[in-house]
């Protein structure tokens, strides 16, 4: 990564990325969800964030003269800019699985409420219309943390993933922002897993996702 | 819990029985809801009912003991009938 200040594609990309690869992980519960009605609503959530990181994607296509696909897949794994707390995989662990899609959910909601207020027109738009969908992710996040905390067991095996995944939520936004998720999540704020460096989980993550395209270079699908 | 949801397809039709889901509170059966019978645009209206709430008519119908088809439509036919008033009315404008 450059020292440079980071360029509004890099910015795009580093959100497009969270997008893809959460929704890749929350994906990972399709078909093993703890009940059926569960497993078809976080697949769906699952689905719909990545539709957003193909959203995001094709914006920063455009200004870098690619393909959303070729942004999507094609990158090394060191180039990725995803934030480190997308990338851990939870599977079996619904817990942790409920703590991160809360979080998440919580800091794209003030992300996104930031991004409507872009300068650049088609960002401020897309922010827009996503947010229309987030809506429904963030409700359905708060919905399973109140669940999690109505009961002593769910809310103890809830508090301690959140509390093991806080500093990792911190590193999804930049300044003020971080303040208000603080504020919103009502913890303070600790020294923050920062985007830039991965963990190991991304390279395993990263060869699943890209192997089919891998597969056949160039093709046309 | 089991919730049954009617769904209206279209603004002025009537809510029919979608299906029925399993949640462990209202709120969780309304997002499925939404989920299963809302994602595609393809109600305008839902209504979650828990199936507890539900009360079912035994045996819903009107016992019929005594002979009474005259008072159906289906009790006579008129057929026979339309046919003679069709041929006095014929003969009349003869």
């Amino acid at each position: 990564m450059s020292a440079q200040a980071p360029s509004r594609t890099d910015l795009l990309l580093a959100i497009a990325d969270d997008e893809l690869v959460v929704g890749w992980r929350n994906s990972e519960w399709t078909g093993i969800a703890p009940f059926l009605e569960e497993d078809v609503a976080f697949s769906s959530i699952a689905q719909g964030e990545i539709g957003h990181a193909r959203a995001f994607y094709e914006l920063a296509a455009t200004e870098l003269g690619t393909t959303a696909d070729a942004l999507a897949f094609d990158r090394r794994p060191d180039e990725y800019r995803c934030a480190p707390l997308v990338e851990l995989r939870f599977v079996p662990d619904w817990a942790r699985t409920i703590a991160r899609h809360y979080l998440y959910e919580t800091a794209d909601a003030i992300r996104i409420a930031g991004l409507k207020e872009s300068e650049w027109d088609e960002l401020a738009g897309l922010a827009a219309k996503v947010e229309r969908e987030e809506v429904y992710h963030l409700m359905h996040a708060q919905m399973w943390a109140d669940r999690l905390a109505a009961s002593t067991d769910g809310r103890r095996r809830f508090d301690e993933a959140v509390t093991e995944l806080w500093p990792y939520a911190l590193g999804l936004l930049e300044g003020e922002e971080r303040e208000r998720l603080a504020e919103t999540v009502g913890r303070e704020p600790v020294d923050a897993v920062e985007r830039g460096a991965h963990t190991d989980e991304l390279v395993p993550l990263w060869d699943e996702m890209t192997m089919v395209r891998r597969s056949a270079p160039g093709a046309e699908w | 819990m089991i919730y049954e949801v009617f769904r209206q397809e279209r603004e002025g039709q009537p809510l029919q029985h979608g299906g029925s889901l399993e949640a462990p509170n209202a709120a969780f059966a309304e997002a499925y809801a939404r989920e299963f019978y809302g994602r595609r645009n393809e109600s305008t209206t839902l209504w979650i009912i828990p199936r507890d709430a539900v009360a079912e008519v035994e045996e819903p119908y009107v016992a019929d003991v005594f002979d009474r088809d005259y008072r159906r439509v289906d009790g006579y036919s008129i057929k026979v009938k339309l046919k003679e008033a069709r041929e006095r009315a014929g003969a009349l404008a003869d």
